[in-house]
């Protein structure tokens, strides 16, 4: 679906923009600061999601001519070395910021060499009513002869499947979790400040001096590094050659250029490419063109999850920007321009389409770049500046879904970025999300990094966290908790399917009391985490063996030194994390079990069952019961309360310090993304009154509509949590404009904020809008292309979601005070 | 000491005094006013709210009641009032809360407890505690009690009061009170009384009294198109306001506002419909934003900054 033109969004029938929402009626102009932002925005909008196949065909020549020749690593650099070399050059009309992943805007490549997609995965691509991705026949039939038959058995998703375990199958099937790294690399990679101070040509004399020291009698892995070290200079050579062909491009066009400001731009543009990244940058249009050759580099080589992120780059910038202000070689203005530019850049990049299942475990455009503003800077102090509120500033105007952005609110940070942040959440694009440094600083120390790699850490993607530059922090995939505990209560049975997807636990009628019921869960648990441990670290091992990344390697602090890969334990940090969701529906669910069978004896362990296993057909009164007469989580409840931190800590225990192959450790981590959402589509009824296939409640948020008495409520629910003991957890708190009319209650959300980090919150996010603009938005979808939604770390249109997402969004709890 | 009864606690409260409160609300007003957006809080007893909507015709109730009061109709649920003595099962037994007591007793401790929880946030946003009602004058002991201990815990109090009571209650209970939310509804004591069930005139009279006290007093103005939107009105009430030289006294709090007019809206249908009385509405309607504008110019003209909603 295009998200088309802004202008012709007709007046919706509520004025919805008479209470502080976005949807402004009054828009009569582009959003952008300028002519040029405003028509670079409209082109990133309006064009439509294609795929290109020119990457597939170069990596699948270059890999039929060499297979066999080369290292693996080797193999690697010299494809990426490929295709800088051959990939179509854009340069689009009054761009700044130059570079793209596709041969042109909104076009993305495929990683045959990964996932290898059918002829009937492009059908479905091009026809489907959300997330379509355009591709011509003559490009399906090249695929089918060129590319299909070369990677058949070939494939990283290939390689993978053949070797798991049936039992790992059985669970994976059933829907108890999800895996990763089956379509796409090991990602959430985000950059420190290392590439503003060295190029390309720096990082080739470090690797040099890195061979030279190679101990090839004594260190029995000195070829390996030796191999892996020749694949990254091969590398950066790839990015520079890259860059100059853009120089080239640009000089080309210059010179047939009449208008001699845009002459001027091009020449510019050239001379910028080719000093970086060859070189480190000297002001700001470079520092950010570095950035994104950087970027494209590492999205072009693999297809990574969470894309690639700058992290700080409000901090990055800031030297570059101040230095320039100072010398009055560029206005704010100017800077502002740039800044926007390299906004619409990353938008005109959407996620490569996944195959199979995955597209509905996360169907979106999203490619999960997340900017840091503000936050906390290496030496712990804060790190608000001018540049912060410029692309607050660029948030607020462009209105666009990517680059995803949050914004770091420590004790350090002022009132005055804070208010500026809220005012910006307010205008309900679904953003920027907000999370506490002081927390999360100590959940990285808690990993065991030093405080100043903690301090210069941040979130990527969604709410994960890592120390940025230094850390391969991979998310290996989604826990369906609410599922395990279907498991325990079916002995180990998946009652949708009849077949066994977990271990037996014992018979449900059986168990004299809920600790009995509770120590089968936790029985469940342990062997569902070790069941997905042992494939994740399989995986992580193909990986490190078959698909290294010699780029990315370079940028990531150690892998130099160490003379080893992003994936193979290069970077001084290693973790790996599993996300648990549902923890919400799991708690509930438990509540109602303890209260109502073992407790108050309301109903007995049989007819819960029986009634649960029915879907509640015919049993109304009874699930009305249990929505109404149970303590649910998010209500400062201690009762359920009590059994959330319960399960927390468990799910902490079964998987924080569990061996990855890197001699480091797996750790807890409490991301949904739209994950609950599938899982509970593969999950019957629950104890707490959930319906069959209704979504499963996300991130550590409340259970949809059962937090009831408020957002202070909701917010001391989770403040009992020990949030340092994850590496992220979510919660989603949706808010009806009205309440966040005036200045002052936009000042009081602030507080809200400030008051949940002091009780040792990791992170919020409000969905501003109301349930009308929801239905209307329902029922007229061309009316409300523009409509953004923030949903489980992240935002999208809430048109290009599909309607279990539509209808999970106007589920949620409004926390309407009248 | 009379104790009252609680028919609602609201957090997240930004509209009853600086920062993020919790209102506490009274139950029991010795006035009526037509437009009262909480029906329920006009009664000091335990009233039974029913919401056919939400009743999927369990007939729990039914079985479980001791006095036979209730039936089921085809338009849901009735109660025999002269069989119904309020004992409340009912609602206990209803799977769905269409049946639900509105008022409930607690202890000062209870009370104070449920306020001390949202403290965190309290403390954040310079925010506080609001009594509110129903009148909360009405049962003065008991809201001084509550003052004095939340006085103790360095909370912000503000008390939202129609004014109607004893001038030596006021006073007494201003000793304990940081704002007084004090509203003021029309000038003529004659419409004052056909509006709201009383005279106006002790209502003024304490509000002149209560700022030459010292308290800090914000003016809220429900603002009811057919009852206090003419300009004559307006007029009046601005001139009366003028007059009492109103201060910010407490300059420690973010920006409590002196005055503010609250928009009239018809929300409350619904809730009468609940206690199952009518809804004498038959002239008020929301204000037009011609009339809103209005009142803030005549303000403005006696040099009165207002600020429209609470």
């Amino acid at each position: 679906m295009t998200i088309t033109d802004i202008n012709t969004v007709r007046t919706p029938e509520r004025k919805a923009g008479a209470e502080g929402n976005f949807y402004s009626t009054k828009k009569t102009h582009l959003p952008g600061m300028n002519k040029r932002i405003q028509q670079l925005r409209k082109e990133s909008v309006d064009t439509q999601e294609s795929l290109s196949i020119e990457r597939a065909l170069i990596t699948t020549q270059f890999y039929k001519e060499n297979e066999g020749k080369y290292s693996a690593p080797m193999m690697r650099a010299l494809n990426f070395m490929e295709i800088c070399k051959q990939k179509t050059i854009y340069i689009g009309d009054d761009e700044l910021i130059v570079g793209e992943r596709g041969p042109y805007p909104k076009s993305v490549p495929t990683f045959p060499e990964l996932t290898c997609h059918s002829v009937e995965d492009f059908h479905v691509l091009n026809s489907r009513e959300q997330q379509r991705y355009t591709i011509p026949q003559k490009d399906i039939d090249t695929y089918e002869q060129e590319v299909i038959p070369y990677w058949k058995g070939r494939t990283m998703r290939e390689r993978i499947f053949n070797h798991v375990p049936e039992t790992w199958k059985a669970a994976y099937h059933a829907g108890v979790f999800t895996e990763f790294m089956e379509q796409r690399a090991p990602g959430h990679t985000t950059l420190d400040g290392k590439i503003y101070r060295k190029g390309m040509l720096d990082f080739k004399k470090e690797i040099d001096d890195q061979i030279r020291q190679l101990d090839f009698l004594n260190d029995p892995d000195a070829t390996e590094k030796l191999e892996e070290l020749q694949a990254m200079l091969i590398s950066c050579d790839a990015a520079v050659v890259f860059a100059e062909r853009h120089a080239e491009l640009a000089e080309k066009i210059a010179e047939k250029e009449n208008n001699n400001q845009r002459k001027k731009e091009l020449r510019q543009i050239a001379e910028v490419c080719r000093r970086v990244p060859a070189n480190a940058p000297r002001n700001l249009w470079e520092a950010i063109q570095m950035y994104w050759f950087v970027h494209l580099g590492t999205i072009t080589e693999l297809n990574g999850w969470d894309a690639m992120n700058p992290g700080h780059f409000d901090q990055h910038l800031t030297p570059f920007y101040e230095k320039e202000i100072l010398n009055e070689t560029i206005t704010r203005e100017e800077a502002k321009e740039l800044i926007s530019c390299f906004w619409i850049k990353v938008n005109n990049h959407p996620a490569p389409p996944k195959v199979g299942i995955t597209a509905r475990e996360s169907g979106t455009y999203n490619d999960f770049t997340n900017i840091n503003l503000g936050g906390l800077k290496p030496d712990g102090s804060d790190g608000v500046s001018e540049v912060s509120y410029i692309m607050l500033e660029i948030i607020e105007e462009l209105h666009i879904l990517q680059p995803g952005n949050s914004v770091h609110i420590s004790q350090k940070t002022p009132d005055k970025f804070l208010t500026a942040a809220t005012k910006v959440i307010r205008q309900g694009h679904g953003y920027p999300s907000v999370f506490n440094p002081d927390i999360y600083v100590q959940e990285l120390t808690n990993q065991g990094k030093s405080l100043k790699d903690a301090y210069e850490g941040g979130c990527s993607g969604c709410i994960e966290v890592g120390a940025f530059g230094k850390e391969a922090y991979i998310l290996t995939g989604y826990l369906n908790v609410p599922k395990i505990v279907e498991l325990t209560l079916n002995n180990g049975i998946d009652p949708l399917t009849g077949k066994k997807a977990g271990i037996e636990t014992g018979n449900p009628l059986d168990f004299k009391n809920f600790e009995e019921l509770y120590l089968a869960f936790l029985k469940q648990l342990d062997y569902i985490v070790d069941l997905k441990i042992r494939v994740s670290n399989y995986i992580d091992k193909m990986f490190a063996k078959y698909a290294p990344a010699p780029f990315l390697s370079v940028v990531i602090e150690d892998c130099i030194s160490k003379g080893k890969d992003y994936y193979n334990g290069g970077p001084r940090y290693n973790t790996n994390y599993i996300q648990c969701t549902g923890l919400g529906t799991v708690t509930d669910s438990f509540s109602v079990i303890k209260k109502h069978v073992f407790e108050e004896g309301t109903f007995s362990m049989e007819t819960l069952l029986s009634a649960v296993s029915k879907n509640f057909e015919g049993e109304e009164v009874l699930r009305q019961r249990i929505l109404n007469r149970t303590p649910f989580f998010g209500n400062d409840d201690d009762y359920a309360d009590e059994i959330a931190l319960r399960v927390y800590n468990d799910l902490y225990k079964a998987i924080d310090g569990k061996p990855n192959i890197k001699g480091e450790t797996f750790h807890l981590n409490m991301l949904s993304t739209t994950c609950h959402v599938y899982f509970g589509l593969v999950l019957g009824a629950t104890p707490n009154g959930r319906f069959a296939g209704k979504s499963i409640s996300d991130g550590t948020s409340p259970s949809h509509g059962c937090d009831t008495h408020g957002p202070t409520n909701v917010i001391r629910s989770l403040g009992k949590l020990d949030q340092i003991k994850s590496g992220g957890t979510l919660l989603n708190l949706r808010f009806v404009p009205s309440l966040l009319k005036r200045e002052k209650d936009v000042e009081k959300l602030g507080h809200l904020i400030r008051s949940y980090f002091t009780l040792g919150g990791h992170h919020i996010q409000f969905n501003v809008v109301d349930t009308a603009t929801l239905l209307a938005a329902q029922a007229c979808p061309e009316d409300y292309k523009d409509l953004l939604v923030r949903m489980a770390g992240y935002s999208d249109y809430f048109n290009d979601m599909n309607a279990d997402l539509q209808q999970e969004v106007i589920d949620r709890t409004e926390n309407e005070v009248i | 000491m009379t104790q009252p009864l609680i028919f609602d606690i609201k957090r997240y409260a930004i509209n009853d005094g600086p920062g993020i409160r919790i209102t506490i609300f009274f139950k029991g007003c010795p006035l009526t006013c037509a437009w009262c957006h909480n029906p329920e809080s006009q009664s000091p007893k335990v009233q039974k709210l029913y919401t056919p909507s939400k009743c999927i015709g369990s007939q729990d109730c039914i079985e479980i009641c001791p006095e036979n009061a209730l039936t089921l109709t085809p338009q849901g649920i009735v109660t025999n009032s002269d069989k119904c003595n309020l004992c409340g099962l009912c609602a206990d037994a209803c799977p769905t809360k269409a049946i639900e007591m509105s008022g409930k007793f607690y202890k000062p401790e209870e009370l104070i407890d449920i306020i001390q929880k949202e403290k965190v946030h309290i403390k954040q946003s310079n925010g506080g505690v609001t009594f509110s009602g129903g009148e909360p004058l009405m049962f003065s002991e008991f809201l001084i009690q509550m003052l004095k201990e939340c006085g103790k815990q360095g909370l912000h109090r503000a008390v939202d009061t129609s004014g109607f009571a004893s001038t030596e209650t006021l006073l007494e209970v201003a000793k304990h009170t940081d704002l007084f939310l004090y509203d003021l509804k029309m000038m003529d004591p004659v419409q004052h009384k056909k509006w709201t069930g009383v005279d106006n005139r002790l209502i003024l009279k304490n509000l002149k009294i209560l700022n030459e006290f010292g308290a800090n007093v914000n003016i809220r103005i429900p603002f009811i198109k057919n009852v206090n939107t003419g300009l004559e009105e307006v007029t009046k009430m601005a001139e009366f306001i003028s007059q009492l030289n109103l201060k910010r006294r407490d300059l420690e709090i973010a920006s409590p506002v002196l005055l503010n007019i609250l928009p009239y809206h018809n929300i409350a249908v619904n809730k009468y419909q609940k206690l199952g009385s009518d809804y004498k509405d038959f002239e008020m309607t929301e204000p037009t934003e011609k009339e809103q504008k209005m009142a803030i110019s005549v303000f403005k003209k006696f040099g009165l900054e207002l600020e429209i909603g609470g």
